[in-house]
């Protein structure tokens, strides 16, 4: 079997299946997208005091919808000085590498339908989490070239902070990871689970690296306390001002399934993925997506909580908090991993010596 | 035919083809902005060329490195300082002259090494199975920190260095009150 699940023997099935799953995992990704928006409305709505959407459907269920409907039919302008190319590829290139990057994310254990074994997930990589980071840098693409394309001033600022924020903290995201990665010694992400079922959830031992990773997934999303590139205030909205109709719904939707992919991370890593929290009792102990979708909702909560809660940094302030606090306590949890290895798995550390 | 190699040169010959277009593209597109864009293209066709050489973690430090931090600084610096297309097209004396001679050199030495025949694949300690055995990252890990360890060393060295002399060059002189004094008289 090779990293897409196609068996060489059945090369026709099996290629049919994987397409369907990922035609299945884009629509999930999609409808999660508007209801996780709608949701955020109604979160929003209650820190701040306010109603919320509830006028299109009933308590506002419909809204997705009719957002969706309005984003299709708002005419479509580009402005005349633009690059158009670079104008109509840059949200092509956001949504893209969003979408891309959930394809290694062990979501649920093996199916098993009409005697095939199916694995969920659609590609099981042995360099998973590299491949994570890859194709989050890669996603910078869309951002910076949508600021530059524009030929807005404040296009060009919004995306040249973008460039320079999501640059600054890939260095502490990769870094808050390598404790995850010194602790299992792979990069596989279902080999990540399997090591927590035997050995119990990553937090534990990288609580400082779970805090790191949360802080710099809120920073590459964009979310609020850290929204400098599309901050409406002092940019009109950054890089993506100029954008109508459909393709600033792309931008949207990409923010949005950025939002679920880091949250996904964070709990295939951290959080055990989708293994029970209580293992030991008889139904609820068994692993399944259920669990993978609650403790990734409970975190994309905790973002919307984030976003009520803080004010916007500065721009000195946020380059000062990941070049000065973050990156040092990232290389700090890097020598307190290896501290433990070496106390709890002596044969680990040699072996590594060896 | 082997399905397997079958679907093996399917995608060698796509991405292949997607890697000379685009490299065709980088010199002939006329913003920088584009021909950096079909740089990265070219970036992310190699990467799935050391896919199919069994070399996953070449693949993704390729994508990660080049295409996501070296060519998007390239882009902040081409963004920032906005280029006229006049001065990019404008070539110096004797720049065609020398192009065209060093491009038919590559050309005889690519006919020439290919016409010779002595490029026939020899198996060495690394085969597929050997490194599948291992582990690819494992494989490289243990390389660079035991037989590669000085080079690996002297490149890191090297990179700070030039993180260093970086940051001595962008750095401000900051004499307090130097300026406003100057401004009073």
């Amino acid at each position: 079997m090779n990293i897409l699940g196609i068996y060489i023997d059945r090369p026709i099935v099996d290629f049919v299946i994987l397409i369907i799953k990922c035609v299945v995992w884009i629509f999930a990704l999609l409808t999660t997208f508007a209801y996780i928006q709608l949701v955020e409305r109604w979160v929003i709505a209650k820190i701040q005091v306010r109603i919320g959407p509830n006028r299109t459907g009933p308590r506002g269920l419909f809204q997705p919808l009719a957002d969706a409907l309005k984003a299709l039919f708002k005419e479509e302008l580009i402005p005349t000085n633009a690059d158009k190319l670079v104008f109509v590829i840059a949200p092509m290139i956001s949504v893209a590498t969003a979408l891309l990057a959930f394809a290694v994310i062990p979501v649920s254990p093996p199916l098993n339908l009409f005697g095939l074994e199916i694995p969920m997930q659609i590609a099981n990589v042995n360099v998973a989490l590299l491949y994570l980071l890859a194709v989050g840098s890669v996603s910078v693409y869309g951002t910076v070239l949508a600021g530059w394309s524009s030929n807005n001033k404040y296009s060009l600022l919004g995306s040249l902070r973008a460039a320079a924020q999501l640059i600054s903290y890939e260095v502490t995201l990769g870094l808050a990871l390598v404790g995850v990665l010194m602790l299992t010694s792979t990069l596989n992400l279902n080999e990540i689970v399997d090591y927590q079922k035997n050995f119990g959830w990553i937090i534990l031992p990288q609580v400082l690296g779970f805090i790191l990773y949360i802080i710099a997934a809120i920073a590459e999303t964009n979310r609020l306390p850290f929204d400098l590139p599309e901050a409406e205030t002092e940019l009109v909205a950054g890089y993506y001002t100029e954008y109508s109709s459909i393709k600033f719904a792309f931008f949207f939707m990409a923010e949005y399934i950025n939002i679920i992919t880091v949250c996904a991370i964070a709990a295939t890593l951290f959080l055990g993925g989708y293994l029970s929290p209580l293992p030991f009792l008889p139904i609820v102990g068994e692993p399944g997506i259920w669990w993978f979708a609650l403790k990734v909702f409970i975190l994309i909560f905790v973002f919307m909580w984030i976003r009520g809660t803080f004010p916007r940094l500065r721009y000195d302030q946020l380059m000062n908090f990941t070049w000065k606090v973050m990156l040092p306590l990232a290389l700090l949890n890097v020598l307190i991993t290896a501290g433990i290895i070496i106390f709890f798995q002596p044969g680990a550390a040699q072996a590594f010596a060896r | 035919m082997d399905y397997g190699a079958f679907v093996e040169g399917l995608v060698f010959y796509l991405f292949a083809a997607l890697a000379v277009l685009a490299a065709l593209g980088v010199v002939i597109a006329r913003s920088p902005v584009r021909s950096a864009l079909a740089l990265a293209l070219v970036f992310l066709a190699l990467a799935a060329m050391y896919i199919l050489l069994n070399a996953p973690f070449l693949a993704v430090a390729q994508i990660m490195i080049y295409a996501g931090a070296v060519l998007i600084l390239f882009l902040f610096v081409i963004m920032v300082l906005n280029p006229r297309l006049d001065i990019i097209g404008a070539r110096g004396r004797g720049q065609t002259f020398v192009a065209i001679v060093f491009t038919i050199a590559l050309g005889v030495l690519l006919i020439a090494t290919l016409a010779s025949g002595q490029i026939a694949p020899t198996t060495g300690k690394f085969t597929p199975e050997f490194v599948a055995s291992i582990g690819h990252v494992q494989v490289i890990g243990t390389l660079l920190f035991s037989e590669f360890l000085l080079p690996f060393e002297i490149a890191s060295v090297l990179l700070l260095i030039a993180i260093v002399g970086a940051m001595t060059l962008a750095r401000r002189e900051r004499v307090p009150h130097a300026e406003s004094k100057r401004d009073l008289r």
